[in-house]
């Protein structure tokens, strides 16, 4: 009968959907539920099977304009419209205003004696009555399995629910039907055996003290759909399912650059900072800054007018505040104005992918530039490495989805640098920044370096940072003979480095004063030499004038000689002019 | 169709608070179970309560909304609204001494 039913109203084009208008449901199913068919959600107790039920009837008649009526074999109408209001949902006003029937079926076995054959013709004057009177679409029939304790023929009762949901529809309304699960079969009645057209598993497990819901589309006839199991949580806004294993790798990119807040560490990426959107892991041992790194980037960010949003997992927003006042980060005036927003949980407050479910519904609720986790390995604590590599890859795939830039805090352990789950996870990350300690000569000093960036030059180099109450700065770390200096071994080495070149100075200052020394002394002999040479050449001029004279005066004795001899051979030469006057000069 | 059929079987007088068995069947549409139900309840009701009690048949086909009132999933139902507490009795009533248990006109074995 149930196929008979199926195969008529299976035609060969694309089944008629029915949306759900519950958060993800729709995307995973790609529509809906089947259109004017019965869909089966079952799962154990307190899994929410009548809050997802609910929400299809009230998002029916509030979204889609399709009246519904609820069916319920558990609790009462008053019951049911306080469990539902914690989710914002007014069944009291619907019901008022006519979209949604609320029928309270009530079976009590001990007032029921039956004797020979009936059927259940009354449950489908009631139901038909109730979706008549409101010209209703959709039906949810909560719990149906009651009737099963409530009646004490199984048989009839079996003939009679394949009767009802031939019946639903024929009558052409979407229906959903809840059941418990079962240990074998998906129902504890079997009622899989009769609603063949979707199924919807419903689950909540409990991994190392924290529950986690997820949703499994197990069955959708003649249509595709992700089968996946996907988490859900039930939130203030009803059921959100997470369809984020759909993402794929098809993300926009930007090739703007936003500066990190740290100049020194921009200069390092090119002098531009990193990749809007881009997600950056940032890594280090206890108490080597991760935190203040990640709060000065949010203070870059939401200073240059971008929406921050702050996860943290280990600390209050108040005290991270307050700490950060103390090197210089003053946060309050940006949450006041609405850029920087915090959100504080325990990671051990759900699983993982409760975690993840609100993160997201904070993204979605806040729409930052810029999310920052602190740290994400708080969450590891959480679920395997396995389940929180998959939450953080739906993560960064959901961000980059958005362009939204992303960093993330990881914390290692003392001793060794890099662990397993570290190096999974960088592989999904486009920049790694490693914050290290390193100790010596009886101090601990910090270190930064950019270990990846893609897409980016960067240094290679190691710098050394400094948190003060003027915030954080990078220096550069001195490589000496045994190792990176840092700390007082830096400040050392430079004062020594400095001393050098101050006797560097000094020598040469000296020497020029030697030199000067030098020219002065060859200046000075230069000068005697030459006083030398011109009392020489003063001597000579004397000694020749002497000669000179003492020529003329041999001539003139000569001459008188001769003339006093009477000689004529001279006479010529004794009238050469200026000798007697050189004569007479002397 | 009947609507509300009131059966007074029998004698007593036509006021119903005389009555100290007030009967309700439960049918829907006159098929041949809903016949039978009837059929059966008035040879019971005859037979053990002579002329102490009165039988109500709802037709829900014809008046749906008043199924919710007592709470009626199976047909034929056999309410019996007094005396109190309220019971259900439920199937075609062939059954005779089942439903003599129900009715409290003889204790269960």
């Amino acid at each position: 009968m149930k196929n008979r039913g199926a195969k008529s109203s299976s035609p060969a084009a694309s089944l008629p959907k029915c949306p759900t208008g519950i958060q993800g449901l729709d995307e995973i199913t790609s529509g809906g539920l089947p259109r004017g068919r019965p869909t089966l959600v079952c799962g154990g107790a307190g899994c929410g099977k009548t809050l997802f039920a609910a929400e299809f009837l009230v998002r029916g008649a509030t979204q889609f304009g399709e009246p519904g009526v609820f069916v319920s074999f558990e609790e009462t109408d008053t019951e049911l419209k306080s469990n539902v209001a914690s989710l914002g949902f007014d069944l009291a006003g619907l019901t008022r205003r006519k979209k949604i029937v609320l029928d309270h079926v009530y079976i009590e076995r001990s007032e029921i004696q039956e004797t020979g054959e009936y059927d259940l013709e009354g449950l489908f004057v009631r139901l038909n009555h109730a979706i008549d009177s409101i010209r209703a679409r959709r039906v949810v029939l909560d719990t149906l399995e009651a009737l099963f304790a409530g009646l004490p023929n199984e048989a009839i009762l079996r003939a009679e629910l394949r009767r009802l949901f031939h019946w639903l529809k024929v009558k052409g309304v979407t229906a959903v039907i809840t059941a418990e699960s079962g240990r074998e079969q998906l129902t504890r009645h079997g009622l899989e055996e009769y609603v063949s057209d979707c199924v919807i598993l419903l689950d909540h497990r409990v991994n190392d003290q924290i529950a986690t819901r997820h949703l499994r589309v197990v069955k959708y006839r003649g249509a595709l759909h992700g089968t996946n199991e996907f988490p859900f949580l039930i939130g203030e806004e009803g059921l959100s399912v997470l369809p984020i294993t759909s993402v794929g790798l098809n993300h926009k990119v930007s090739n703007e650059r936003i500066t990190f807040g740290i100049p020194r560490l921009d200069a390092m990426l090119g002098g531009r900072g990193f990749f809007r959107g881009s997600s950056i892991l940032l890594t280090g041992t206890p108490g080597t800054g991760k935190t203040s790194v990640a709060a000065c980037f949010a203070q870059a960010a939401a200073r240059r007018g971008d929406r921050v949003l702050f996860f943290l997992f280990e600390e209050s927003p108040n005290q991270i505040v307050r700490n950060m006042r103390s090197i210089g980060l003053r946060l309050e005036p940006l949450i006041q104005r609405g850029l920087l927003r915090f959100h504080a949980a325990r990671p051990t407050l759900c699983g993982l992918e409760m975690h993840l479910a609100t993160m997201f519904k904070e993204i979605a609720a806040f729409q930052p530039a810029v999310v920052i986790v602190d740290p994400i390995t708080s969450l590891l604590a959480a679920g395997s490495d396995h389940e929180t590599k998959g939450m953080v890859t739906r993560l960064i795939d959901f961000l980059k989805g958005g362009q939204i830039t992303s960093l993330f805090t990881s914390l290692t352990h003392g001793g060794h640098a890099l662990q397993q789950s570290e190096i999974a996870m960088s592989s999904l990350m486009d920049s790694w920044l490693l914050l290290q300690d390193f100790e010596g000569n009886g101090e601990r000093n910090r270190l930064l370096y950019v270990l990846k960036a893609r897409g980016m030059a960067h240094s290679n180099q190691v710098r050394e940072f400094l948190i003060s109450d003027r915030g954080i700065d990078l220096v550069d770390a001195y490589i000496g003979p045994g190792g990176v200096l840092t700390g007082a071994s830096r400040v050392a080495q430079a004062a020594h480095e400095k001393a050098e070149a101050l006797a560097d100075q000094q020598e040469a200052a000296r020497r020029r004063r030697e030199l000067g020394r030098k020219r002065a002394t060859l200046d000075q002999r230069i000068a005697a030499l030459r006083s030398q040479y011109e009392t020489e050449e003063a001597e000579l001029r004397r000694v020749d004038a002497q000669a000179g004279t003492r020529t003329r005066v041999l001539r003139a004795e000569r001459t008188e000689l001769a003339r006093l001899r009477q000689a004529d051979a001279i006479r010529t030469a004794a009238r050469a002019p200026g000798k007697p006057r050189s004569k007479r000069q002397r | 169709m009947k609507t509300r059929t009131v059966k007074r079987p029998a004698s007593g007088s036509p006021r119903r608070p005389a009555k100290p068995w007030q009967l309700r069947l439960y049918v829907a549409g006159q098929t041949p179970r809903s016949l039978t139900a009837f059929a059966n309840l008035k040879k019971i009701c005859e037979t053990h309560l002579d002329g102490r009690y009165h039988i109500e048949v709802i037709d829900l086909v014809e008046q749906p909304q008043l199924s919710k009132g007592d709470q009626i999933l199976a047909i034929p139902t056999l309410v019996r609204k007094l005396p109190q507490p309220v019971r259900k009795i439920i199937g075609d009533l062939s059954d005779t001494e089942r439903v003599l248990v129900g009715l409290d006109l003889r204790p269960a074995d």
